[in-house]
């Protein structure tokens, strides 16, 4: 392969299609949207390009900031979960027999191949009033209900779609598998002789867990949880099928923007709003990385 | 210098070969306009399962042309689409409201009468053959009409009355569900507090609203589209959903009803239109005419049950359909219900009451 600085013509040639394919379908498309944000509704629901902050203004409005900072406290929720439950994952993963690593990385990506609408409609008949887990905790409840003598009076079933709850769960099962593989990825290739030499030394499982592991995975933390933050904080799909009345997010409220509300001026000043949350995530990471310096993921 | 510094990119054949292209480009428009008559194709984008099981075929074996069928979801999506330039849609079915939205855009094209004789069909009542949201029926045809009500299980409910079994009553506290749309939901508890449902008074939707978020609590969800499957699987006991809707899952499960409250309530109606731009307008006149038909319109119904404006179809409609209040309220219902208008700039108005609503 030659260097590409010695023929910077053939070299720019193969850069025109995936160039001109970010600028025609990325670009363009979002340099409109952030000309409409700073446009106006017309009385007809068209947008009028004019220049004005109103729309940025009225993102600020209580309303609105309310849905946002739900948003970021569900997104981060949903992320400490998924930190929670797919570190175990990865270790366990990174750390398994050869013979079967890939095995285990299948069942993780597997859900992926599934439609995402699909699987959020399952959540429902498993999490809904005559749902399997309700049907389950029932014939738990008849079973120790028969144990006990009848002392035990009427199953109420759990009330668990339709709220906050819901919506954290399925952002959760979604978000998973894009919290596991960066963890994985960081695991893999870690130097297992470091957690050798800690052990030896004297620094019980947990010790070494805490002081050894979790420092030199933090580049895979930081981009899986980065990864779930970002796609949990702009969902759209799970609040509206799993959530209830208390469950509006900022993906719902935008799209009611570009939908019903016919206000898209509007509905593009809160999704740049979104995408300068969502940029100053990156620059945090960016910052924190080049700080780490020595494992960079 | 090494070889592929060698004339392959010139200038003379990069020109050369964008010369060809261009050509190539400017022959290849030709062959399309070539025939002054309309190719015998139709672009059709309408509701999911909102036509008879044989009505395009019927269409086709008729008069030979092909049919494209396409499917969205709300009107908000078809104005969307259509918004922007018409991508190629010769017919399409939106609301009463989102017509008059259109109209005023310039969106709609104006229907030649003389091209679909089958109009005398259509009933001859004001609501149908004369509406307010398209006066003489200048810019489209109505198509079927329903109304928003209570689907509610019968084993564990009153039959409903008033809206306020949804609305105010804490009887049912979380087994409840409304929709999800700014308008209907609005609408309807405006229509209980006794104002117009096209209320341009800010008190009156301040009102509504706050009604709204007192109810809140009680209120599962709203269900845009899946109030139905709700009650259907036990989940709520009271829904405010789309007679269709609830007709459909009354036939899968026995103790379901629907009522339609004395306080009135919104009718809607679909329309069958022609957007500007349609690439075969004739084709497009066509199939209205071929909608309008007796019996094409009949089967229609008797397929997706929802009441039909066409008079001389409901010869040949099923009976029991004909009686169901459900389908076809009776004449008091209908005269204390209304039809939603667009309000024009008071909408941001129904939007920000309806987000409070949501984030409350």
């Amino acid at each position: 392969m030659q260097d590409w600085r010695r023929n910077k013509l053939v070299f720019s040639i193969l850069l025109i299609p995936p160039t001109a394919w970010l600028v025609i379908f990325f670009t363009i498309p979002l340099a409109v949207v952030w000309v409409y944000s700073f446009g106006q509704r017309g009385p007809l629901g068209e947008t009028i390009i004019t220049f004005s902050f109103a729309n940025y203004l009225r993102t600020m409005e209580w309303v609105n900031l309310y849905i946002t900072l739900k948003s970021l406290w569900i997104a981060t929720v949903t992320t400490t979960i998924c930190l929670a439950m797919g570190f175990p994952l990865a270790m366990g993963v990174a750390f398994a027999p050869p013979r079967y690593k890939n095995l285990l990385l299948l069942l993780v990506i597997l859900p992926f191949w599934t439609n995402l609408l699909i699987r959020t409609y399952a959540w429902i008949a498993v999490l809904r009033t005559n749902g399997y887990v309700n049907f389950f905790l029932e014939w738990v409840w008849s079973g120790l209900d028969w144990v006990f003598g009848g002392m035990l009076g009427q199953f109420q079933p759990l009330e668990m779609l339709y709220n906050q709850g819901a919506v954290i769960v399925g952002l959760v099962y979604v978000n998973l598998p894009f919290m596991v593989l960066p963890l994985y990825a960081t695991l893999e290739k870690l130097d297992k002789s470091y957690l050798e030499a800690s052990l030896d030394l004297g620094a019980s499982q947990w010790r070494t867990l805490f002081s050894v592991t979790v420092p030199l995975a933090l580049p895979g933390i930081f981009t899986g949880g980065l990864l779930s933050f970002i796609l949990a904080l702009g969902t759209y799909l799970t609040p509206d099928l799993l959530g209830g009345t208390d469950s509006i997010m900022i993906g719902n409220l935008i799209a009611q923007q570009f939908g019903p509300a016919r206000d898209w001026a509007f509905g593009s000043a809160i999704s740049f709003i979104l995408m300068y949350v969502t940029f100053a995530c990156l620059w945090v990471k960016a910052v924190l990385a080049g700080r780490e310096g020595a494992v960079n993921y | 210098m090494n070889r592929f510094s060698a004339p392959r990119f010139s200038r003379r054949n990069f020109l050369a070969g964008t010369g060809a292209v261009a050509v190539g480009v400017s022959f290849g428009a030709f062959a399309k306009k070539g025939w002054a008559e309309e190719a015998k194709k139709l672009n059709v984008y309408n509701w999911d399962t909102y036509i008879g099981q044989t009505t395009l075929q019927t269409f086709t074996d008729k008069t030979g042309i092909a049919v494209q069928y396409d499917l969205y979801a709300n009107n908000e999506e078809l104005f969307a689409k259509l918004k922007a330039g018409n991508p190629g849609y010769d017919v399409i079915f939106p609301s009463d409201y989102m017509i008059e939205t259109m109209t005023k855009l310039n969106m709609l094209m104006a229907l030649d009468h003389a091209k679909i004789p089958n109009m005398k069909n259509i009933n001859p009542a004001k609501q149908f053959s004369d509406p307010a949201f398209n006066p003489g029926l200048k810019y489209g045809i109505p198509y079927m009409w329903g109304t928003i009500g209570i689907g509610y299980r019968k084993s564990k409910v009153d039959e409903p009355k008033s809206w306020k079994a949804l609305l105010e009553d804490s009887s049912h506290a979380g087994k409840l569900a409304l929709l999800a749309d700014a308008r209907a939901v609005l609408g309807i508890a405006l229509k209980y507090l006794g104002y117009s449902m096209n209320s341009t008074n800010e008190a009156e939707v301040q009102k509504a609203k706050e009604l709204l978020i007192k109810q809140k609590p009680n209120i599962k969800a709203f269900a845009p589209d899946s109030g139905q499957d709700m009650l259907l699987s036990g989940e709520c006991d009271l829904v405010m959903e789309w007679n269709g809707d609830i007709i459909s899952v009354m036939a899968e499960d026995q103790d379901l009803a629907y009522s339609v409250p004395d306080e009135g309530t919104m009718v809607w109606t679909d329309n069958v239109c022609i957007p500007t731009g349609a690439p075969h307008p004739d084709n497009a006149h066509a199939f209205l005419n071929h909608l309008l038909d007796a019996q094409v319109n009949a089967e229609i119904a008797n397929t997706i049950k929802y009441a039909t404006a066409d008079k001389a179809a409901q010869a040949f409609i099923a009976k029991e359909d004909l009686e169901n209040p459900a389908i076809y309220p009776p004449e008091e219902v209908i005269a204390k219900s209304e039809s939603l208008v667009d309000v024009g700039e008071f909408t941001p108005i129904y939007d920000k009451a309806w987000t409070e609503v949501q984030a409350a």
